[in-house]
């Protein structure tokens, strides 16, 4: 069962693709590009679409999803905690 | 299993000027906002019409008139109208469209309301909508290739599913079709936004590629004169981010999922403005659905792909929207809305090969008159796009 999937490998975060992901759950994700499985606690609750961090972020990294830079931590991530507007911005605009 | 396109056909309605399309509206198409009730008591006279009413058309100018004629004339000449009754206020800029419309060879007709009144204008334009509502009611469908099709996409109320599982399953299907000549398109200029590197990248030539960022740096410097925020909650929507999306980075990343993995960007689009060859095609355009979708359509597309996450329930007046969703939630709220389920991906059960293949399976079946859900839920959306403020 696939709680969360990833992109690539080299990817900071993860996506949940179940509904009622509660901080204490152990997930199971699936990196697609790579096609391997790693296993994650969650340290927060996460709704369904939302994302999951699978490093290390600090106040002012860049967040890489798709291999690419989707924007900057504002606020620092621990891996498993909910990732998403209040703690990461758009660099752009 | 894999589906054969080398020697796939679909059904459709060869018209006038040798387009075909896949559905067979008569259209009684309003000029200005004030003949809109003209329009619509034309097609509550009348069966197996469609009035199309929008709120412009007034004393517009320069550049955004233009994009008013553009619209309105593309979208009677889509191919997936048989014939067009067009009324405006006034005499002039009717047959303006008219003509421009006529140029395709179809029946076409206008009515100018003053000196006429509201009254002799129905009656008048009631009489030509019966037959031309007659007439198109015994043409009939004819197989073409593939090479004859042409499919736009843009997805909507995107959310973290559309970028691994929805959009990557058009982006498949758009592989596929390319290499047998499809006319395709894709647009959402604003929603490039961190990903127009890679488009860049994959456009055909150096020519391409300048037009590209060309209108992608204009719609950044739009977005840069009136902004007041980073645009959180506009773009991306508050639906995007209800969804997981974050940034219009992580949002632009999962759009241009759109475009599959080996299609070549052939050429560039103004907004309505239609393609002159086959390939993949960009056009400058608002990421708002409706407005996109009537641009698409205004540019001779007949039949559009459209992935969502959260569930943007779009249809087109003018080309059947398919709606397709990898988010299991939204399948199970909202199923009505959803043409093509492609959950499976993200759980492994299916590959982005099948679901490109089931994508496909459902728009030729589309094509061939399986009506949509947008379509059998009655959504009828037709939507201009303004530059700036009428005179």
């Amino acid at each position: 069962m696939i709680d969360f999937v990833v992109h690539d490998e080299g990817d900071s975060v993860g996506v949940v693709v179940v509904e009622g992901v509660k901080a204490g759950d152990e997930l199971t994700g699936w990196i697609m590009d790579q096609d391997t499985e790693i296993k994650f606690k969650a340290v927060s609750d996460i709704p369904i679409g939302h994302k999951l961090a699978i490093k290390v972020m600090k106040d002012g990294d860049t967040v890489i999803k798709y291999s690419t830079d989707i924007g900057k931590v504002v606020s620092d991530i621990g891996p498993g905690e909910h990732a998403h507007v209040h703690n990461i911005k758009t660099k752009r605009w | 299993m894999s589906l054969d396109l080398s020697k796939k056909t679909f059904s459709g309605y060869r018209r006038e000027n040798g387009r075909v399309g896949i559905r067979n509206h008569v259209l009684i198409l309003p000029v200005d906002d004030l003949s809109n009730s003209a329009c619509e008591a034309v097609a509550n006279n009348i069966t197996g019409v469609m009035a199309v009413p929008h709120p412009y058309g007034r004393l517009q100018f320069g550049e955004d008139l233009d994009l008013h004629f553009r619209t309105l004339i593309g979208t009677g000449s889509n191919p997936n109208v048989a014939a067009v009754v067009v009324i405006g206020i006034e005499g002039g800029w009717t047959k303006k469209i008219v003509d421009g419309i006529a140029a395709t060879g179809k029946p076409v007709v206008g009515f100018g309301i003053e000196q006429h009144g509201d009254h002799e204008t129905i009656m008048e334009a009631s009489k030509v909508a019966k037959e031309y509502s007659q007439w198109a009611s015994e043409l009939k469908r004819e197989e073409a290739p593939i090479s004859e099709l042409w499919v736009s996409t843009k997805c909507g109320e995107s959310d973290t599913t559309s970028g691994c599982g929805a959009n990557p399953t058009v982006g498949n299907a758009f592989d596929k079709l390319y290499p047998h000549g499809a006319t395709l398109l894709f647009g959402e200029t604003s929603e490039i936004t961190g990903g127009e590197q890679i488009v860049a990248a994959r456009c055909r030539t150096d020519e391409v590629r300048e037009r590209f960022m060309f209108m992608f740096n204009r719609y950044q410097d739009m977005i840069n004169r009136f902004k007041t925020s980073d645009l959180s909650d506009s773009q991306p929507t508050k639906g995007n981010i209800e969804g997981g999306l974050t940034t219009i980075e992580e949002k632009a990343l999962g759009n241009i999922q759109k475009i599959g993995k080996e299609c070549m960007v052939d050429g560039v689009l103004d907004k309505a403005e239609a393609p002159t060859g086959p390939g993949l095609w960009f056009m400058d355009s608002s990421s708002a659905a409706a407005e996109m979708c009537t641009l698409a359509a205004a540019a001779g597309y007949v039949v559009h792909l459209f992935p969502t996450g959260q569930g943007n329930i779009i249809g087109n007046a003018i080309m059947p929207i398919i709606k397709i969703c990898a988010n299991p939630r939204t399948v199970r709220t909202m199923g009505e809305h959803v043409d093509v389920d492609v959950s499976g991906l993200l759980r492994k059960e299916m590959t982005p090969s099948d679901a490109g293949d089931e994508a496909l399976d459902v728009m030729f079946r589309t094509a061939g008159g399986r009506l949509t859900c947008a379509e059998a839920l009655g959504h009828r959306e037709f939507v201009l796009t303004r530059l700036y403020e009428s005179a």
